[in-house]
């Protein structure tokens, strides 16, 4: 059957409708709530630090001791974390330093080395390592790895100990800032590598096969194309793993003896970490104390905030070239 | 300037890719010359044990490389060292990752015994025999923290992928550069935070505000992948749906989502492998509690609190009791990625 009656056109709009304004409204919203997060740590470890600030001013960055000789007397404490901040910066850039270099080799391998079934195989691997839990890497760096670092470091100290970093007072070498660096160099590392092997994988491959066809071999291909090409990307996969490596907690803190004093010799047994300070102090700290941890956390978060506002700037810009 | 001149002579072709001699023997070149050099490092350097014999190795590699080719000229030997030691680098980055896997599987598995994983610490103590006591509590413990902690930041998580990708709103850069920023939160500062908002407000420690420290850590994860998974809807889906007069909130929900459905599942579940493990945060808001408790006010255990509390006591049972729960972690966050992989090649194959 058939029936004349020709269905009206349906109007187009181009506005969105009040069920659409709600809808965008709410998940923009919703969306926020990051933005509304962060600004809320920020707020808060402030306010709750904000009497140690004024109380110690500039001195809580620049000095190193921490101690409260009374629990109940705020008047007897000294709060510093400047060997905390030193010992941190210190760990953390002898994990950059060592897994950086390992990290572009084993994307490269990933990339470009290994047969191709491997390949998926291998980033997989990565990821699940990337996900194994800090607490795990701290077990193992503390009864397997510490007696090889500490032999490795009386080794060092035997022939090496004329270099100023390799010198100890008192050669004991157990949880030294070296153990903690390295052990965050092995915790950071597939972070680092998956982050290059990403932008490794986006070089543009007319170039690499140019290079062979004008009779150039594999390393000239990534020495000339690939590895220029990833610079960027890499140093911003290296910032995000800075980042990590500073934030680190229970990994630093079975590994690291803390000595509330800036020290610069890696294989001594005494370091500083910011992280790891805090949970150590939290269990028996007082009221006056905890405000001093708020005030340690606010540093820390602030730290890493630049790093990885560093990081990401500059992981956006490789992928934007790309 | 530089100027071409044609000559008689054709160059013969190069096959730089091509192996020279024969595998096998430059394998045993390899093993004797590693073992010459770990022999020279372990009695001339000092160095001893395992690290003399492993940088023999790492000299000989490249030697070997080196010796192998250096006929062909410096561009074909260039690129055989590069080629060794990007292996070599690849593989001491694998020995601690087998080392990890295979001690933790070892020392782990000497904790377990028939009741392990369904009695608690109620009534042992840490140091106790290895027959007594489990971690039925740290589990439970974990589960209702992980359960709350993705009730939270899923939802926000994907809406936020949403808001980035279906809306594409004014913010949806700040949005992005957010949910990254706050990936960079290190575990302790969200435990601090949590602490000095919810407990020092409600004066105990409680497993929602372990929760609670759980989602700020997972909600960036969750939302980063859901946008890499709500980028790969086709365009086509949406403008039939919205040729057919739905909604923008109709095309997402009946449309987008579902067609992603399974990818969603993986960015949840890789969300919660990536807090299942959080121990820094769960110290200073949850706390840790020896009996089985369901109670959302009250201290509970955790799977990554009950391996540290055991480490911290330098007892050996406690540290054998601490390798075994690493292995029931280890083991979640295996299954949890198993599932997750499983999922999204579903997900891709569907394609």
């Amino acid at each position: 059957m058939q029936t004349d009656s020709v269905p009206e056109p349906r109007v187009v709009q181009n506005y969105f409708t009040r069920v659409d304004k709600i809808f965008r409204g709410s998940v923009a919203s919703a969306a926020l709530f990051s933005l509304v997060v962060l600004i809320l740590i920020a707020a808060f470890l402030f306010y709750r630090g904000f009497e140690i600030f004024s109380d110690f001013g500039l001195g809580f960055i620049t000095n190193s001791k921490w101690e409260m000789l009374n629990p109940e007397d705020s008047s007897t404490a000294t709060f510093g974390i400047a060997a905390m901040l030193v010992g941190s910066i210190i760990t953390a850039a002898i994990a950059i330093i060592v897994a950086v270099p390992f990290a572009m080799a084993s994307a490269l391998f990933i990339e470009y080395y290994a047969p191709r079934f491997l390949r998926t195989a291998l980033t997989a691997l990565l990821d699940l390592v990337a996900a194994i839990p800090s607490v795990i890497y701290g077990i193992w760096g503390y009864v397997i790895l510490l007696p090889l670092v500490e032999d490795w470091s009386g080794t060092l100290n035997k022939y090496l100990d004329w270099f100023p970093l390799f010198a100890v007072r008192v050669p004991i070498f157990g949880r030294s800032p070296l153990l903690a660096g390295l052990l965050l160099a092995i915790m950071i590392l597939p972070i680092v590598t998956s982050v290059a092997r990403e932008v490794y994988s986006q070089a543009p491959r007319d170039l690499v096969d140019a290079t062979y066809a004008l009779g150039g071999t594999k390393w000239g291909g990534i020495k000339t194309v690939v590895l220029p090409f990833g610079k960027s990307g890499l140093v911003g996969g290296a910032m995000l793993g800075l980042g990590r490596a500073l934030g680190e907690t229970v990994a630093v803190y079975l590994v690291l003896n803390l000595v509330f004093e800036v020290n610069l010799k890696i294989l001594a047994s005494a370091g500083g970490n910011v992280a790891s300070m805090i949970a150590t102090k939290f269990g028996e700290a007082s009221e006056y104390e905890l405000k001093g941890l708020m005030a340690a956390g606010l540093v820390l978060f602030l730290v890493t905030l630049a790093v990885n506002f560093l990081a990401s700037v500059i992981v956006n810009k490789s992928r934007k070239i790309v | 300037m530089t100027t071409f001149e044609y000559t008689d002579v054709v160059p013969q072709p190069r096959r730089p890719w091509d192996h020279s001699g024969s595998t096998a023997l430059r394998v045993v070149v390899l093993v004797a010359l590693s073992g010459v050099f770990g022999f020279l490092a372990t009695t001339f350097t000092g160095l001893s044990g395992f690290l003399g014999w492993y940088v023999g190795l790492v000299f000989a590699v490249p030697a070997i490389a080196f010796i192998g080719s250096a006929r062909h000229g410096w561009n074909v030997s260039s690129d055989r060292i590069a080629a060794s030691l990007v292996s070599v680098a690849f593989a001491s980055v694998a020995i601690p990752w087998v080392s990890i896997f295979w001690t933790v599987v070892q020392k782990g598995s000497k904790a377990f015994h028939a009741n392990y994983l369904t009695s608690d610490m109620r009534v042992t103590a840490f140091s106790d025999d290895l027959d007594l006591g489990g971690l039925r509590h740290a589990i439970i413990g974990t589960l209702i923290m992980v359960l709350i902690a993705s009730l939270i930041a899923v939802p926000l998580g994907i809406l936020a992928a949403v808001y980035i990708v279906e809306i594409k709103g004014r913010y949806a850069k700040l949005v992005r550069f957010l949910t990254q920023a706050m990936s960079g939160v290190p575990s302790i500062v969200a435990g601090l935070f949590v602490y000095s908002t919810v407990i020092i407000f409600f004066g105990s420690f409680s497993a929602i505000a372990g929760a609670l420290s759980l989602v700020i850590l997972m909600l960036p994860t969750v939302a980063r992948t859901s946008e890499e998974v709500l980028k790969i809807v086709p365009e086509d889906l949406r403008s039939a749906s919205y040729a057919l007069g739905a909604s923008q909130a109709r095309t997402t929900f009946r449309v987008v989502l579902p067609t992603v459905a399974s990818g969603l599942v993986t960015a949840t579940v890789l969300g919660i492998a990536r807090v299942v493990g959080e121990t820094a945060p769960l110290l200073l808001t949850a706390s840790y509690f020896v009996g089985t408790s369901t109670s959302v006010t009250e201290p509970i255990a955790s799977l990554p609190v009950y391996v540290f509390t055991g480490l911290t006591l330098g007892d050996a049972n406690a540290t054998t009791r601490s390798w075994g729960g690493s292995l029931v972690l280890l083991l979640v966050v295996l299954v949890l990625f198993l599932f997750a992989r499983f999922v999204s090649t579903r997900l891709t194959r569907k394609r």
